[in-house]
């Protein structure tokens, strides 16, 4: 008996319609076209609506499809037709905060694809195998953050702890040379 | 106000097509991925390789196998580096790879390590990891870990834990079932998501097939109804949990004995949850209630002034979830919506094309006959607005509501014909032509108008399927009605103007009315006439046909029945039936007789379900032959040859279903009685797609039914998918004397697994 929430893919992609992230969890779309087909149906029916302010919602194909854009990110989350809207909506926003946290604040696609693994940990904190794992933007954020350390951005710009992370890499490497 | 998308700043222009990973290609990123062989492994650098190497997967690339083995095996030497960063990013990698189970061996021992690690993220992950690529035997071995991890202090591992056990529960059940002690500790946890993948986890351990070849569901329903009950009464952290609960709950409802006295059980629980802090609860609450079978208005009202109050939120997710549902509700209670007319027609503009659609749709299920010239007029602006899809969607809740008022036929007549000639797709106009053909069937006042719209419609349509059809439609109602003169205008014109399809279409209906209506005859003998001379052989054809058969030679006469029936009367013999005996028939002096064509079809399949509310159907759909069952098992049984010397068949029982409903192989049994013998027909369908059954048989034990001999069993072949099949077992009996016995049924086939091979197209270069 499927009673738990499932989420069926949640899409990522610019103002064109490329993807920048995607991650599927369901067979319904079993090859590369068929999931490049749906990106495309999706982005071109939510292209022309205002999803800025609010998430917005659309249904095509048996789908439920939340949506939010900022800038020239396009969010998608998707879910069967039966599912509950607001908890996919609740889903699509831990992510889109989570990001929004994550590219601190520079919400666009340059950001995103230059700490694609940043948004890659972020997908994967969030959903596994369809099942939802979190939807706090906060925890999110928090548990992808913790992990990586981006030695190329400026000391000012890390906290205390990531600083001091860095720099003992630093030692040890010169140490070692 | 609509906020412009990008800037397009003169700066930014130089940067639109910028991309970190421009120019990549597998080949130098699999190069580069020799970095992680280096003994001194640089994490930096090993993490941007990952990256790229995800990009590239993420992309569409693919790795043949070779690539995708020796990917793996240097990103297994990563697990020598302790940096943090970059282990979660070799999580991540290995999932992707998912590596085959010769290679899963490799990295088993470091992530075991990693399981058992002090540090939580490790721990967490290393169980994701190895849970999505382990095999049965893996996971036996670590099966403790797992049931520790389950009830760890740490949120983030048990969730880990408990959202890979449900994953584990699709492959390897009988392991996961075994937890079900430290998952019910988990659903205590006071750690909200916990809880939630808790008692997901709980709910499908108990919904697992007993054994996957008998088929049979082992439900223990005593346990959900045990877990539902505490739970409801004891705390439950986050909304999700909640959530779950309310539709564990809602099933419960469902399979309790209905109490026609009292409440529901729990129905007090969900009328609560409408006042939870949090939307996703409320909702999921109200649609439960909704949803309730043979729910009654009073059960209905709170949840419909919750979403009521919905309908007038700022979020575009909440109004549309509330008039979905109240969409839903309105097709079985319109009554209980109507006080949410006034905020629905306030959506009628939403931005929200969906929203839109779906509260005109629902006002056109409740509206009453007074708002029915209002809502008209505000739904021909609306029209305009939406695509093909929607307007579809309008055009049947359109013919629904004229079905429903139907003295209101002249303005909705008049709408469709509007619409009608408008721009539009093929399926929408069919829509709306359907939809008038319905009208004109249902409503005798409406007929004449409707066919006239018809016909004004066919005078520019450019669908040769749609103008035939409606044509073929005028051949029949037209003669019916008071003036049947004013249709052979419009219809003539079509065998001048149309292309050959319409034109023998056009000819069949003149003929028709020619037919039907004896004063037009000499008319319709003048246009048959010149139609002689048509470019087209059909159109030559069917005019010499009818010309010779009408009678009269374009006198007023009347046309013989036995002519009318022969032109115009429907065939019931199935046209497979009879391309065969073409096919099979040799000249010869002995010419070809119809009547000895088999008129049955070969398979009888029982009829399945239909769907409640079936929707009416338009042109196109020829009406059902009924033949009784009774007639179709006579038919069946004496196409049979060891059957054939039984006699006549006395009575056919009902069919008895033998397999519990949701089994894989569903079989029910029909019981034929002869005067000497009994024949059992069981009806057999297989819900597997993946199988193919052959040599279906049922074996009969019939040791308690001493007067029964078994004399003959007909096995069926072939039971594929979805395809229902029958076999038989005849038991001679003695005649005259009332007997009794007790057969138990047991079937037996060959099962041949179907394996989808897909076959990739070469690309032209």
């Amino acid at each position: 008996m499927e009673l738990c929430p499932s989420i069926k893919n949640i899409l990522l992609l610019d103002s064109e319609g490329k993807r920048i992230a995607v991650k599927y969890y369901s067979d319904d779309w079993p090859t590369n076209s068929a999931k490049e087909a749906f990106e495309r149906a999706v982005f071109t029916k939510t292209q022309k609506t205002n999803a800025r302010t609010e998430a917005e919602i659309t249904m095509f194909d048996n789908y439920v499809v939340v949506y939010k854009f900022v800038q020239d990110l396009h969010f998608f989350v998707t879910g069967g037709e039966d599912e509950n809207e607001i908890i996919l909506a609740t889903v699509l926003q831990g992510f889109f905060d989570a990001v929004g946290l994550l590219l601190r604040g520079n919400e666009d696609k340059k950001e995103a694809l230059e700490n694609l693994d940043l948004i890659l940990l972020c997908l994967d904190e969030i959903v596994d195998g369809g099942v939802i794992l979190e939807t706090d933007a906060n925890v999110i954020a928090g548990k992808v953050d913790s992990h990586s350390m981006d030695a190329g951005a400026p000391l000012s710009e890390q906290t205390i702890t990531q600083a001091l992370a860095t720099a003992r890499e630093h030692l040890t490497r010169s140490l070692l040379q | 106000m609509a906020q412009p998308l990008v800037k397009k700043d003169d700066d930014r222009d130089d940067e639109v097509d910028y991309s970190p990973f421009m120019g990549i290609e597998k080949g130098a990123v699999l190069q580069e991925a020799r970095v992680f062989n280096d003994p001194q492994l640089d994490p930096r650098r090993c993490s941007q390789v990952i990256t790229k190497l995800l990009y590239l997967l993420n992309q569409g690339e693919t790795f043949t196998k070779v690539e995708a083995t020796e990917v793996f095996f240097s990103v297994t030497k990563l697990f020598q580096s302790k940096d943090i960063g970059l282990r979660r990013m070799v999580y991540v990698m290995i999932k992707e790879l998912s590596p085959s189970a010769d290679e899963v061996i490799i990295v088993t021992s470091s992530l075991m390590k990693d399981m058992t690690s002090k540090t939580d993220m490790y721990r967490a992950n290393a169980i994701r990891v190895l849970c999505r690529i382990t095999d049965g035997t893996l996971l036996t071995q670590i099966e403790r870990y797992l049931k520790q991890a389950i009830v760890d202090k740490n949120p983030v591992v048990a969730s880990a834990a408990l959202v890979s056990g449900i994953h584990l529960l699709q492959t390897n059940p009988e392991i996961v079932k075994r937890w079900s002690n430290e998952v019910q500790e988990a659903v205590q946890s006071r750690a909200a998501l916990v809880q939630f993948h808790a008692l997901a986890l709980l709910h499908q351990e108990s919904f697992i097939p007993f054994s996957e070849n008998f088929g049979i569901r082992q439900n223990d329903r005593l346990a959900v109804n045990k877990l539902v009950s505490s739970l409801t009464k004891g705390s439950v952290r986050s909304p999700l949990a909640q959530c779950l609960l309310i539709r564990y709950t809602s099933q419960v409802i469902r399979e309790s004995a209905n109490t026609q006295a009292g409440d529901r059980p729990f129905y007090d629980f969900l009328e609560g949850c409408l006042r939870h802090k949090a939307e996703m609860v409320i909702f999921e609450a109200a649609r439960a209630i909704t949803e309730l079978n043979g729910v009654t208005n009073r059960e209905l009202t709170p949840a419909i002034t919750v979403l009521q109050h919905f309908l007038s939120s700022s979020k575009p997710v909440l109004r549309f979830a509330a008039v979905r549902t109240l969409n839903k509700v309105a097709m079985t209670h319109p009554m209980a919506v109507t006080n949410c007319n006034i905020d629905m027609e306030s959506l009628i503009s939403d931005q929200n094309r969906s929203i839109a659609t779906l509260a005109i749709t629902t006002l056109l299920k409740t509206g009453n006959e007074s708002s029915v010239d209002r809502l008209m007029k505000q739904i021909t602006n609306f029209m305009s607005d939406i695509a093909d899809e929607f307007k579809i969607v309008v055009v049947e809740a359109i013919r629904s509501l004229c079905l429903k008022f139907p003295l209101k036929y002249k303005s909705l007549m008049n709408f469709l014909s509007n619409i009608l000639r408008e721009e539009g797709g093929f399926d929408y106009k069919k829509a709306i032509v359907d939809s008038i053909v319905i009208l004109i069937r249902d409503i005798p006042e409406a007929k004449e108008s409707g066919l006239l719209h018809l016909c004004e419609f066919i005078e520019d349509c450019e669908f040769t399927y749609l103008s035939a059809q409606i044509l073929h439609f005028l051949g029949i109602e037209g003669p019916k009605t008071s003036d049947p003169r004013k249709y052979i205008r419009y219809i003539y014109n079509r065998v001048h103007l149309e292309n050959a399809t319409v034109r023998a279409a056009a000819v069949s209906t003149l003929a028709k009315f020619g037919a039907m209506v004896d004063t037009l005859k000499p008319h319709i003998f003048v246009l048959l006439r010149r139609c002689l001379f048509d470019n087209d052989d059909e159109v030559r054809d069917r005019a010499t046909l009818y010309l010779n058969t009408l009678g009269g030679d374009g006198a007023v006469v009347q046309t013989g029945e036995d002519v009318k029936e022969f032109l115009f009367g429907s065939l019931d013999i199935p046209l497979a039936n009879l391309e065969n005996s073409l096919k099979n028939y040799e000249p010869s002096e002995e010419s070809f007789d119809i009547n000895y064509v088999p008129k049955e079809v070969k398979t009888q399949p029982l009829a399945e379900k239909k769907a409640p509310g079936k929707k009416p159907t338009g042109l196109g759909a020829p009406p059902a032959t009924s033949l009784s069952t009774v007639d179709s098992y006579e038919k069946l049984l004496s196409s049979i040859p060891e059957f054939a010397n039984f006699g006549k068949l006395f009575k056919s029982s009902a069919p008895v279903e033998l397999t519990e409903a949701e089994t894989e192989y569903a079989v029910n049994v029909v019981k034929h009685i002869f005067d000497c013998h009994v024949v059992f027909q069981y009806n057999c369908t297989n819900t597997i797609p993946e199988q193919l059954l052959e040599n279906v048989t049922v074996v009969v034990d019939a040791s308690e039914a001493e007067e029964f001999a078994e004399v003959v069993s007909k096995p069926l072949r072939s039971l594929p998918y979805d395809s229902p099949g029958q076999t038989f077992v005849a038991f001679e009996k003695p005649e005259g004397i009332p007997v009794v016995g007790k057969f138990s049924n047991m079937l037996r086939f060959i099962v041949k697994r179907l394996i989808q091979v897909l076959v990739r197209p070469r690309m032209m270069e």
